[in-house]
C-alpha cells in the first residue's frame, strides 16, 4: 500500500446537528456526516461511485435556507449549520418512501432479495409502516432475455446506481435511463433485450450495486439474492492508485 | 312459490362464498348450492413472471398450505428445469410434505371438528368452540395442539420457519438438514404416535353415537381419485393416478399426471367462480369425483407402514365397496396422520437424508412444467408454460378444495334436505351445513382463526323477497 498523501486541500470548519465538524472543502455534506457517525438515510448514494441526487432521501436544511439540499451533491462550506433529522425532514422522507413504494410494485414477500434489500430496510428504518398514496401498479415487464441476469423493472426505484457502475467502474456504459419523470425507465443500449447487448460484459457489477430486486442473478429464488458489493471500494482506489 | 335461504357470505375460505337453499312451496328444499363468489386471479397475474418466482408466489395462495404449493409447483418447475432432483432433496420435500398434513389435519380435526363432535350440533355457539372443548376434555385439546405443534415444528425445522417458508426451490431445497435438526424431530416423534394412536382409539370407540351424520353427510356414490405408488400402495409426493369407483372398482390406475388433461375436465357455472373438475371419461357431471383423505384410503392398497396399515384394513372393512360417507373423512385423517409419522420416522432413520448435495441447477431446458401431488385436502396440480426466457405464459392451477366443488355441493343439498324443513331456521340447521363443508376440509375451514367456526349469514327470503328469517354468527 502506498502512504495515504497528506492534503493541502483546504479544510471547511462548520456544524451538524449542532456538533463542530470539520471536512475537506471538496467533500459534500454526507461524506462529513459519514466521517463524523452522522447517519443520513440514502438509496441512490454509493461510495466509490458519482453522486446524483436521484433519491432526495439525504435532504438536509441549512440554517438561513428555506431550501432543502441533498447531502450527496451539496459541498461543505465555512460557517454553516446542518439540520439532518428536523421534523420536517423526518416526514418529508417517509412521504418519499411512500411514493417510491407506491410508484411501482413492490412485493417484498415473493422477492428476490427479501432481507436482503436497501429499499426494505431503509423503510423500516425510517418507520414507514404504511403507504398512504394510492398504488400505481404500472404493467412493467421483465427482461430475462440474458444468460445470466434479469431486470425487472417492477422493482427498479431508478437510482441509476447500475447507470454509474457500468459507466464509470467498467467503462462499458451499457445501461442508460430513457423516457422523463414517472415514465422513466433504465435501458440497456439502445433500448435492446439484454440478451442482445453488445457491449455488456457480463461483469455483474449492476446486478450487485443494484439496491433492491430489480436486478438479479436467474435462478434465485425468493430471499436468495444477497448483493455482494465489496469489490467497489477496492476496484475504486486500484484504479486511483494507477492513475497516481 | 319458491322461496330461497341464502347464506351470506360463509367467510375466510380462499375469498368468499355463499350458500344458497331454494325451498319448494310445501317448506322442503328443492335445491342447495355453494358457491365461491371472490375471483383471486392468481393464474393471470403470475403471467409474465420469472418460473423460479412459481414456488413462492403460487404459496400464498393459502396460509394453512403454503407448503403443498411450494411443493407441487418445485415439481412443476423441475420439469421446466429438466435436471434429475437429488434423492436426498426429494426425500426432505417429502418430509415436509408429510409435517403439512399433519399439521393441517390436526388443524381441521382438532380445533375445527372437535367442537361438533365432542360438543354436538346443537350446543349453543357461544359455546361450541375449542375453548369449551378444553374445559370439558382439556386431554383432548392439548393433544391437538400437540400434535399440530409437531407437524409445525418438521416445517419450521426443515424450512426455517413455520409459514411460508422459501425452501423448496425448482432444483431440490436449497439447505440440507442438519444432525441437530434431524435429532430434535426424532425425539418428538414418540409423543406424537402416541397421541395419533390414542386419538385414533377415542374416534372408533365413539363411532357409533355419529351415525346419523355418517348416513347424511354428503354420502353418496361417487368416484374416488388420487395418487398412488407403482405398487398402488398410497403415495403423496410422486406417483400416478389411480380412480376407483363407488363400488370399490378400480377403473382406472396409474394414470400418468402428465396427461391429466385427458381425463380431468373443467366445467364452468355462472353462479361460482370456482371451477368443477371432472373425470372426463364419465362426463359432467356424471363425472363427480371426491379427492383427499377419504378418496386416498380407498383407493390405496395399503399404506407400506405397519401400523397405519392394521388401521386402513379396518378402514377397507367399513363398507363394502368404498366408503362414501364424507364423515368418514375424519376418520381417514386421523389414519393418515399415523402414517405420516410413521413415514417420517422412516425417512429420517436413514443416513442418507443428512446429505449436503440438495439442488440441482439449471436453465429452461424445457417449456411446459406439471406438479401434481397430494396436499392434506387432496390432490393439487400445478401446470405452467413459460418462454425461452423462463417467463411464464399460462398456468392453470387446480387445487383440492375445486376437486371437491361437486361433492361439496351434493353433501350442501343432501344435509340440507335431511335437515331444513318449513320456513323457520334453527341453529342446528345452520351448524349441520356449516359442519358437512367442514367435514371436506376445504380452505373454507383451513384459513379461519375462528376457533370452530366459520362467519355465516343465512337469510330466509320469502317469495317478495322480504326476509323471513334471519340468523348471523360473525
Amino acid at each position: 500500500m502506498s502512504p495515504v498523501p497528506i492534503t493541502t486541500e483546504p479544510v471547511k470548519t462548520f456544524k451538524i446537528n449542532g456538533q463542530d465538524v470539520s471536512a475537506r472543502e471538496t467533500e459534500s455534506i454526507l461524506q462529513a456526516a459519514r466521517a463524523h457517525n452522522i447517519d443520513i438515510p440514502t438509496l441512490c448514494h454509493l461510495e466509490g461511485l458519482s453522486s446524483t441526487g436521484a433519491c432526495r432521501l439525504c435532504m438536509v436544511e441549512i440554517k438561513g435556507s428555506n431550501k432543502l439540499f441533498p447531502a450527496c451533491v451539496t459541498r461543505v462550506q465555512e460557517g454553516i449549520e446542518v439540520m439532518t433529522h428536523s421534523e420536517r425532514l423526518v416526514k418529508y422522507r417517509r412521504m418519499l418512501m411512500e411514493l417510491i413504494f407506491s410508484e411501482r410494485n413492490h412485493v417484498c414477500a415473493v422477492c428476490v432479495v427479501n432481507g436482503h434489500c436497501e429499499l426494505q430496510s431503509t423503510a423500516q428504518k425510517l418507520g414507514m409502516d404504511h403507504v398512504r398514496y394510492p398504488y400505481l401498479n404500472p404493467q412493467l415487464e421483465v427482461d430475462a432475455s440474458h444468460e445470466r441476469y434479469a431486470v425487472d423493472h417492477n422493482r427498479c426505484i431508478l437510482c441509476t446506481r447500475c447507470v454509474r457502475v457500468c459507466d464509470e467502474i467498467e467503462t462499458a456504459h451499457t445501461w442508460d435511463v430513457m423516457g422523463r419523470g414517472i415514465g422513466s425507465k433504465v435501458i440497456t443500449d439502445f433500448n435492446q433485450p439484454w440478451g442482445e447487448s453488445e457491449t455488456c460484459t457480463r461483469c455483474g457489477k449492476c446486478v450487485n450495486v443494484c439496491p433492491t430486486g430489480a436486478l438479479f442473478e436467474k435462478g434465485k429464488s425468493v430471499a436468495e439474492m444477497a448483493k455482494q458489493r465489496q469489490f467497489l471500494p477496492y476496484l475504486v482506489s486500484r484504479r486511483e492508485a494507477m492513475i497516481e | 312459490m319458491q322461496k330461497q335461504i341464502v347464506i351470506e357470505p360463509v367467510t375466510r375460505i380462499e375469498g368468499h362464498a355463499k350458500i344458497t337453499i331454494q325451498l319448494a312451496d310445501d317448506g322442503s328444499v328443492a335445491d342447495a348450492n355453494i358457491s365461491v363468489t371472490q375471483f383471486r386471479g392468481f393464474e393471470k397475474f403470475v403471467v409474465g413472471r420469472p418460473f423460479y418466482e412459481m414456488p413462492s408466489l403460487t404459496a400464498r395462495t393459502c396460509g394453512i398450505c403454503p407448503v403443498s404449493h411450494l411443493i407441487a409447483a418445485s415439481k412443476a418447475c423441475d420439469q421446466i428445469l429438466s435436471v434429475r432432483i437429488p434423492e436426498t432433496a426429494n426425500k426432505l420435500r417429502r418430509i415436509l410434505n408429510l409435517g403439512q398434513w399433519i399439521q393441517s389435519h390436526a388443524l381441521n380435526f382438532f380445533h375445527l371438528s372437535s367442537p361438533d363432535l365432542l360438543l354436538g350440533m346443537d350446543e349453543t355457539p357461544e359455546k361450541r368452540n375449542i375453548f369449551r372443548v378444553m374445559e370439558v376434555a382439556p386431554e383432548k385439546a392439548r393433544d391437538g395442539i400437540r400434535l399440530r405443534a409437531f407437524g409445525q415444528t418438521v416445517i419450521e425445522t426443515l424450512a426455517g420457519k413455520r409459514i411460508h417458508p422459501a425452501w423448496v426451490v425448482p432444483g431440490g431445497v436449497s439447505e440440507p438438514l442438519s444432525v441437530e435438526g434431524r435429532d430434535k424431530l426424532l425425539a418428538l416423534l414418540p409423543e406424537a404416535k402416541e397421541i395419533a394412536l390414542r386419538t385414533l382409539r377415542w374416534f372408533k370407540q365413539s363411532m357409533s353415537q355419529y351415525q346419523d351424520y355418517v348416513r347424511t353427510f354428503a354420502n353418496f356414490p361417487s368416484l374416488f381419485l388420487g395418487l398412488v405408488d407403482p405398487s398402488g400402495n398410497l403415495e403423496h409426493y410422486h406417483g400416478r393416478l389411480r380412480v376407483m369407483d363407488a363400488a370399490g372398482r378400480i377403473i382406472a390406475d396409474q394414470l400418468d399426471p402428465l396427461d391429466y388433461q385427458n381425463y380431468i375436465g373443467e366445467a364452468i357455472e355462472p353462479w361460482t367462480f370456482l371451477k368443477f373438475p371432472y373425470y372426463k371419461p364419465a362426463g359432467y357431471p356424471e363425472g363427480i369425483y371426491r379427492v383427499g383423505p377419504l378418496a386416498r384410503l380407498n383407493i390405496a392398497t395399503q399404506t407400506g407402514m405397519p401400523l397405519a396399515d392394521e388401521e386402513l384394513a379396518e378402514f377397507h372393512d367399513l363398507e363394502r365397496g368404498a366408503a362414501l360417507s364424507s364423515f368418514y373423512y375424519h376418520y381417514a385423517r386421523l389414519i393418515e396422520i399415523l402414517y405420516a409419522i410413521e413415514q417420517i420416522e422412516r425417512l429420517l432413520a436413514d443416513p442418507a437424508i443428512l446429505r449436503k448435495d440438495v439442488r440441482a441447477t439449471g436453465g429452461v431446458n424445457h417449456h411446459e412444467g406439471i406438479g401434481m401431488s397430494e396436499a392434506p385436502r387432496g390432490m393439487l396440480l400445478h401446470h405452467y408454460k413459460v418462454d425461452e426466457n423462463g417467463l411464464v405464459t399460462w398456468a392453470n392451477l387446480i387445487i383440492a378444495s375445486g376437486h371437491n366443488n361437486l361433492a361439496m355441493n351434493r353433501g350442501v343439498l343432501q344435509v340440507a334436505r335431511h335437515y331444513v324443513n318449513g320456513n323457520t331456521l334453527t341453529e342446528g340447521m345452520l351448524n349441520r351445513v356449516e359442519a358437512v363443508v367442514r367435514a371436506f376440509d376445504p380452505c373454507l375451514a383451513c384459513s379461519t382463526h375462528a376457533l370452530g367456526q366459520m362467519q355465516m349469514e343465512i337469510t330466509l327470503l320469502g317469495p317478495d323477497g322480504q326476509a323471513l328469517d334471519r340468523l348471523a354468527r360473525l
